[in-house]
């Protein structure tokens, strides 16, 4: 005999008389739990009420709330991944990207941006974690590299919303290479002394740690956002021990001396306003 | 003379040891040998030339490797015939071992050498950190180069490096900030900037003291994003497909100047640098020279154009 029965029948609900729930309409907080609805969290700038957990959101989500009136004009929307070095692992990377593009309808991991923040003209770079992890390639750096241009030209400033696990291995050392194209750019602009903003976001690791996301004239962070050079994993199997709680969180680095101050969402906007004017000739 | 061969130099090991026995029996005895030694050194040439010609991507990250191949300061030894003044610490943290840096004088010319510096032997790798620098490190170098460009001397920077150290204590103190700065700094050096992989160039670890007129890389070194094992274990969850990854990631000299992502390719001697330190040394002296006149015709501003220029035209993508 079992050792468990089932006395009464447990789902008694004919399949037919289901209701679904529509999907999207409730986020739930992977951190503490809490359900809202959709709505809630998008007022709330896709951070959770509760317990302040900062979402993963896109560049459309952070031109929305950071540019008057979420009105904005992309700058070079057209361009897409090559694959230089016909690169293959258990998949040809052609078709990652070409799979990518049409399940994210992303044309890659960042968009740049001029609109208006607080009435004064801005350049915002943003990427996009959704697209092979925010990985940086040539367009990401070519993206950027042509923003910083058009900031330094312009003489508008410029911010970085970095959201990244680094450089793109598939790439190779074109990907490499862009770390060193945007801090190229970035001494152009650092030279005609247009400021440039740095907002880490989680995460923000490799290749864009070590290059633009840390050469802001202003290094700012979303709260316990993961920020490091080498990844947590990579740090622990090299020290063979478990790592410090808060380790690599933006709480961290702010402590280590890397970054100027931690910003909530909802306060981004306004600080940045604010900075930006404090700065103005 | 080498003593460690590597599984693909096999064949160029029993040569070897053919010749050592001939040698030993022409000196024990009076039995001429001379003939046949001469019969198996050319046969040895033409095998060590046969093995190097055809070495796959894998095989070169290898050789790039190999345990006597020459170190950073062994060139800078060679190249300034000992006068050399080698430079510690970063001023603020401590001195990084695993980087190393001074001036030097080669052919009467003063010039700042800096580079990544592995351990000649069990001992040595662990007190040189296996080449692997920390933020000190980096700062050690920017500061170093900031010292050349006061002083108007050129600079010189040799990439040998498994990669920027991944510890508690370099996240601790800005891995990615310490590279990050000297990106910037270096692409606006007024003073010349050649950079050489003279052996292993991994990543952000590389590039940290990578960015020059000229980057040229000796033709058994290679140079990417990261190293063929790591690229293995992320993209193919596995350890057992480093050479194909080695392949994929088009990390040799050959295909990193056919993408025009460095300047020019270093000859190495017939079997490796390792086979005849010496000659590897007048080889990569004699490129650095070569460069180093040219260079020094332009104005400082006219190279940081040309150096932003080259960087920033880096890349390949699709416009539609």
């Amino acid at each position: 005999m079992a050792w468990f029965r089932r006395d009464k029948e447990g789902i008694t609900t004919p399949t037919t008389e289901k209701k679904e729930t529509p999907e999207g309409l409730w986020y739930k907080c992977p951190e503490c739990n809490t359900v809202v609805t959709s709505e809630d969290f998008e007022a709330n700038l896709w951070v959770c009420a509760e317990c302040q957990y900062h979402e993963k959101v896109g560049p459309e989500e952070y031109f929305k709330f950071l540019f008057d009136g979420g009105k904005y004009k992309e700058l070079d929307p057209n361009l897409y991944s090559a694959d230089p070095l016909e690169f293959e692992d258990k998949k040809k990377y052609a078709d990652r990207v070409k799979d990518t593009m049409e399940k994210t309808k992303l044309k890659d991991a960042i968009k740049t941006a001029h609109g208006k923040l607080d009435k004064k003209d801005i350049v915002i770079a943003c990427m996009d974690f959704k697209f092979i992890g925010g990985s940086m390639g040539s367009v990401v750096g070519e993206k950027i590299a042509r923003a910083i241009e058009f900031a330094r030209k312009k003489k508008y400033p410029f911010i970085m919303i970095s959201k990244s696990g680094g450089a793109r291995m598939m790439e190779g050392a074109f990907s490499l290479m862009q770390m060193a194209k945007t801090s190229a750019r970035l001494a152009q602009l650092a030279e005609a002394k247009v400021p440039y903003i740095s907002i880490l976001t989680n995460p923000t690791t490799g290749g864009v740690t070590a290059s633009f996301a840390m050469l802001g004239d202003f290094n700012i962070a979303e709260p316990k956002a993961l920020i490091g050079f080498a990844g947590p994993r990579v740090v622990k199997e090299t020290i063979g021990k478990d790592l410090p709680e808060g380790f690599q969180t933006s709480e961290f680095v702010l402590e280590k001396g890397f970054l100027d101050f931690i910003v909530q969402r909802n306060e981004m906007k306004q600080k940045l306003a604010l900075l930006l004017n404090m700065l103005k000739k | 003379m080498v003593t460690t061969y590597l599984d693909f130099e096999e064949p160029i090991k029993e040569l070897v040891d053919q010749i050592n026995q001939a040698k030993e029996i022409s000196e024990k005895s009076d039995v001429d040998m001379k003939k046949t030694l001469t019969e198996l050194n050319t046969k040895l040439a033409k095998t060590t030339k046969e093995i190097y010609d055809n070495l796959t991507p894998w095989e070169r990250v290898q050789v790039s490797r190999h345990p006597e191949r020459p170190y950073t300061l062994a060139y800078i030894e060679a190249f300034t015939g000992g006068n050399f003044i080698e430079l510690f610490g970063d001023r603020n943290v401590k001195d990084d071992k695993a980087m190393v840096g001074g001036f030097g004088l080669m052919d009467g010319e003063s010039v700042m050498f800096i580079g990544q510096q592995k351990g000649v032997n069990t001992k040595l790798r662990q007190y040189r950190n296996f080449g692997m620098a920390n933020p000190e490190g980096y700062r050690k170098a920017l500061r170093l180069m900031k010292l050349a460009e006061k002083f108007n001397k050129p600079i010189v920077t040799l990439i040998d490096t498994p990669g920027a150290y991944p510890g508690l204590e370099a996240e601790e103190r800005g891995q990615g900030e310490a590279i990050a700065k000297n990106l910037l700094e270096m692409v606006q050096l007024k003073v010349p900037v050649i950079c050489v992989v003279i052996g292993e160039g991994a990543s952000g670890g590389a590039l940290g003291i990578g960015i020059g007129d000229k980057v040229l890389m000796m033709e058994n070194t290679w140079y990417s994003v990261i190293s063929p094992e790591s690229c293995s274990s992320i993209l193919w969850r596995s350890w057992d497909f480093k050479v194909d990854a080695a392949k994929a990631l088009k990390l040799t000299a050959e295909d990193m100047l056919k993408n025009k992502l460095i300047d020019g390719v270093i000859k190495e001697p017939l079997g490796g640098a390792h086979a005849n330190p010496e000659e590897a040394f007048k080889l990569v002296k004699s490129e650095i020279k070569k460069h180093l006149k040219v260079l020094k015709k332009d104005s400082p501003k006219k190279r940081i154009d040309a150096r932003i220029k080259k960087f920033a035209g880096m890349g390949v993508y699709n416009s539609k």
